[in-house]
C-alpha cells in the first residue's frame, strides 16, 4: 500500500500531462451537457422576437413575464401540486411497505420466504409498461380513470422491488445485539421494527427514495394513458399540453421546461453524490 | 437478531401482505394477463372472445400492420445499436477517465454527465427538438461559418432516427459511467500494480485485466439498454411523435404498441387492444430472449 502511494506520487507530474486528452473529452461533453440548459434558461426571460436574435446569450433586457404569466395561469401551479401529492405519498408508501417487507425477509429464512424474495425482486427487470392495456381496463373498474390516485398503487408496484432488495440487505446486516437488547426489554418485533430498525436504516431508505423519486416524477407514460382531465394532470403531462398551446413562443415554452427542470436539478446538485449512488443502487448490486 | 426472532412463518408472511398486495394486483397480475388478452378478441371491453393465434397472425400478415411492426421492430434494433456503440463505449470512456486517481476534477465531472439522466426525458426532448431547428439556431450557426449545419434533421426520414437516439444517449450516459465506475473501483488495486510492475502499458492493463473483471457489469448494461429501448417512448413522443415522424421513419415498438394498444389509430381510433397485447408479448418473449442468455453468459463468475 505504502510503496503504492510513493510510485504514484513520483508519476504524478509525467502522468499530469497525460490527462490533457481526457480533460478535452469531458470538457467538451461538459459543454454539450450545459450549453442546451444554458440555452434554456437564458432565452426564458426573453420575450417572442429577442430569442432570435442572440439564441446564445443572455437577454439584454431581462424579461420576467414569461414566468408571471406562466405562474399566474392557475393550472401550471394546479399540475406541479398533482405531481407533488402523486410523488411524495407514493414514495412513502414504498418505504413503509418495503421496511416492513425487507423485515420480514431478513428475518424469515425458509424455502418459501426465499422463493416470495426472487419473485418480488424480479420485478426490477420486468417493464411494467407491458403490462398497460390490462391496467388501464383495471384502472377503468376501479373508477380512478382521470385521478391521480389511479398513479400511485402502480407506482407503488413499480418501487417495491428495489425497496425490498435493498432494504432486505441493509437490515439483515444490522448487528443482532441491537435488537436482542430491544426483546430483553420485552419489546414486541413491531415495536423493535419502529424503535430500532426505522431508525438505523436510514441511508437505505434515502437511497431507495431517491432512486424512486426520479422515474415516479419524471413518468409520463402512465399520467399520458390514464388522464385526460386538466384539473388531474401531473406536471410532465401538463407541460405537453403547454408545449402546444406556446408553441408560436419559444420563450413562453422555454419559461415552463426551466420551472419543470429546475426542481429536481436543484435537488440534484445540492446532493449529487447521494442521487448518484441511489440512482444507480439496483444495478451496482445487482 | 436471531435468538429471541425465531417465531413461524405465518407471522412473517403478516409483514409481507402490503407489499404481496401491490406487487401482484400492479404488477404481476396485469402482466401476466395482458400476454392471455393477446389469445383474445379486443375490440370493446365485455365481449371478448378467444381467438387463440388470430393476433399474431394478423400482426405478420396483414400488409399495413406487418409493414409498420417490422419497421418499428428494426427502428428499435438500429435505437438499440446505437445506444450500444455510442451511450454504453462513451461510458466505458468516462469511467476510465474518472477512476484515474491522478486526474482532478473528477467530482465536477461527474456531476455535470449524470445532470441528464436526473431529467425528465420529455423535457429534455423538447429542448432538443428546439435547439436543433434550423429556423432559430439558423443565423448563430451562419455565423460561425457552420451554417450548413442548420437543416431540418429531425424532418428527415434519414437523420432523425439517429437523431433521436443521440439524445436519448446523451440523457442516458450517466448511468453506464456510474457503473463502469463502481466496476472499475472494484478492481483490487494490487491487481493493476502487479501488471504495472510487470510492464503493463495502460491499454495492455485496460484489456487484459479491466475488461475482462469488468464483464459482468457489461452484461447488466447490455440488459438494462436492451429491456429500456423496447420501451422507449418519451424521446419519439416528445422530439417527433406517437406516429413516428417523419413518415413513421422513428416509429419504435413502444409508440406502435402506444397508438395500437392504448389510444387507437387512424382511421378507426380505438384501441385494438388484442393486438395491442400480441406486440406486448412479444416484446415480453424478445426481452426474455435476450436477457436470460446474457444473464446466464455474465452473471456467472459471481456465483
Amino acid at each position: 500500500m505504502h510503496t503504492g502511494k510513493k510510485y504514484e506520487k513520483k508519476g504524478s507530474i509525467i502522468r499530469a500531462n497525460r490527462h490533457i486528452g481526457s480533460h478535452i473529452a469531458l470538457i467538451f461533453w461538459s459543454f454539450l451537457v450545459i450549453f442546451p440548459l444554458w440555452v434554456m434558461i437564458i432565452n426564458s426571460f426573453k420575450d417572442r422576437l429577442s430569442i432570435y436574435e442572440n439564441p446564445y446569450w443572455l437577454p439584454k433586457k431581462w424579461n420576467f413575464l414569461n414566468y408571471a404569466s406562466i405562474l399566474h395561469d392557475g393550472d401550471f401551479l394546479n399540475y406541479f401540486k398533482n405531481s407533488f401529492v402523486v410523488v411524495i405519498s407514493s414514495l412513502l408508501l414504498v418505504l413503509l411497505i418495503g421496511a416492513l417487507a425487507g423485515y420480514a425477509f431478513a428475518n424469515w429464512r425458509g424455502r418459501i420466504s426465499h422463493a416470495l424474495f426472487l419473485f418480488m425482486i424480479a420485478g426490477m427487470m420486468l417493464p411494467i409498461k407491458i403490462a398497460s392495456i390490462r391496467l388501464l381496463e383495471m384502472v377503468r373498474a376501479f373508477g380512478l380513470l382521470n385521478t391521480v390516485f389511479s398513479l400511485i398503487p402502480i407506482y407503488i408496484a413499480m418501487g417495491i422491488p428495489i425497496a425490498v432488495f435493498v432494504l432486505t440487505e441493509f437490515i439483515r446486516e444490522i448487528p443482532a445485539e441491537l435488537t436482542e437488547a430491544g426483546v430483553m426489554d420485552g419489546a414486541g418485533r413491531f415495536c423493535i421494527f419502529r424503535m430500532i430498525i426505522i431508525p438505523l436504516i436510514r441511508p437505505a431508505l434515502a437511497t431507495v427514495g431517491i432512486y424512486n423519486l426520479v422515474p415516479f416524477w419524471n413518468d409520463l407514460w402512465f399520467p399520458l394513458i390514464f388522464i385526460t382531465d386538466e384539473k388531474s394532470k401531473t406536471l410532465l403531462l401538463g407541460v405537453t399540453r403547454l408545449f402546444g398551446q406556446y408553441q408560436t413562443d419559444w420563450s413562453k415554452v422555454l419559461a415552463v421546461l426551466t420551472l419543470s427542470a429546475i426542481p429536481v436539478m436543484i435537488m440534484y446538485l445540492a446532493m449529487s453524490k447521494q442521487f448518484i449512488a441511489g440512482l444507480t443502487a439496483g444495478a451496482v448490486k445487482g | 437478531m436471531k435468538k429471541g426472532m425465531m417465531v413461524s412463518g405465518k407471522y412473517w408472511l403478516f409483514y409481507l401482505v402490503p407489499a404481496l398486495f401491490f406487487y401482484v394486483v400492479f404488477m404481476a397480475y396485469p402482466l401476466l394477463d395482458s400476454l392471455k388478452l393477446s389469445f383474445f378478441s379486443g375490440n370493446t371491453i365485455g365481449s371478448r372472445t378467444f381467438v387463440g393465434f388470430d393476433n399474431f397472425i394478423t400482426l405478420f400478415t396483414d400488409p399495413d400492420k406487418s409493414t409498420r411492426y417490422w419497421e418499428a421492430f428494426i427502428h428499435t434494433c438500429i435505437f438499440f445499436v446505437i445506444h450500444m456503440l455510442v451511450q454504453n463505449s462513451l461510458g466505458i470512456l468516462f469511467a476510465v477517465i474518472l477512476t484515474d486517481r491522478t486526474m482532478q476534477h473528477r467530482d465536477m465531472y461527474r456531476t455535470i454527465i449524470f445532470i441528464p439522466t436526473t431529467l425528465a426525458v420529455l423535457i429534455t426532448g423538447y429542448l432538443w427538438k428546439l435547439m436543433l431547428n434550423p429556423v432559430w439556431s439558423g443565423a448563430m450557426l451562419e455565423k460561425i461559418g457552420l451554417g450548413f449545419l442548420a437543416q431540418p434533421w429531425l424532418g428527415n426520414e434519414k437523420t432523425a432516427l439517429p437523431l433521436v437516439a443521440l439524445v436519448s444517449c446523451w440523457q442516458w450516459v450517466g448511468i453506464p459511467t456510474m457503473m463502469f465506475t463502481a466496476a472499475f473501483q472494484n478492481i483490487p488495486a494490487e491487481l493493476i500494480e502487479a501488471g504495472r510492475m510487470e510492464g503493463a502499458s495502460s491499454w495492455d492493463l485496460f484489456r487484459k485485466i479491466k475488461v475482462p473483471m469488468i464483464m459482468p457489469v457489461v452484461g447488466m448494461i447490455a440488459i438494462l439498454t436492451f429491456v429500456n429501448n423496447f420501451n422507449a417512448f418519451d424521446v419519439v413522443f416528445a422530439m417527433e411523435n406517437v406516429n413516428g415522424a417523419p413518415a413513421y421513419s422513428t416509429d419504435l415498438i413502444g409508440t406502435l404498441f402506444y397508438r395500437v394498444g392504448i389510444a387507437g389509430q387512424h382511421p378507426v381510433g380505438i384501441p385494438d387492444t388484442g393486438l395491442g397485447a400480441a406486440i406486448a408479448t412479444i416484446t415480453f418473449i424478445v426481452l426474455c430472449a435476450g436477457v436470460l442468455p446474457t444473464l446466464r453468459k455474465t452473471q456467472t463468475k459471481e456465483a
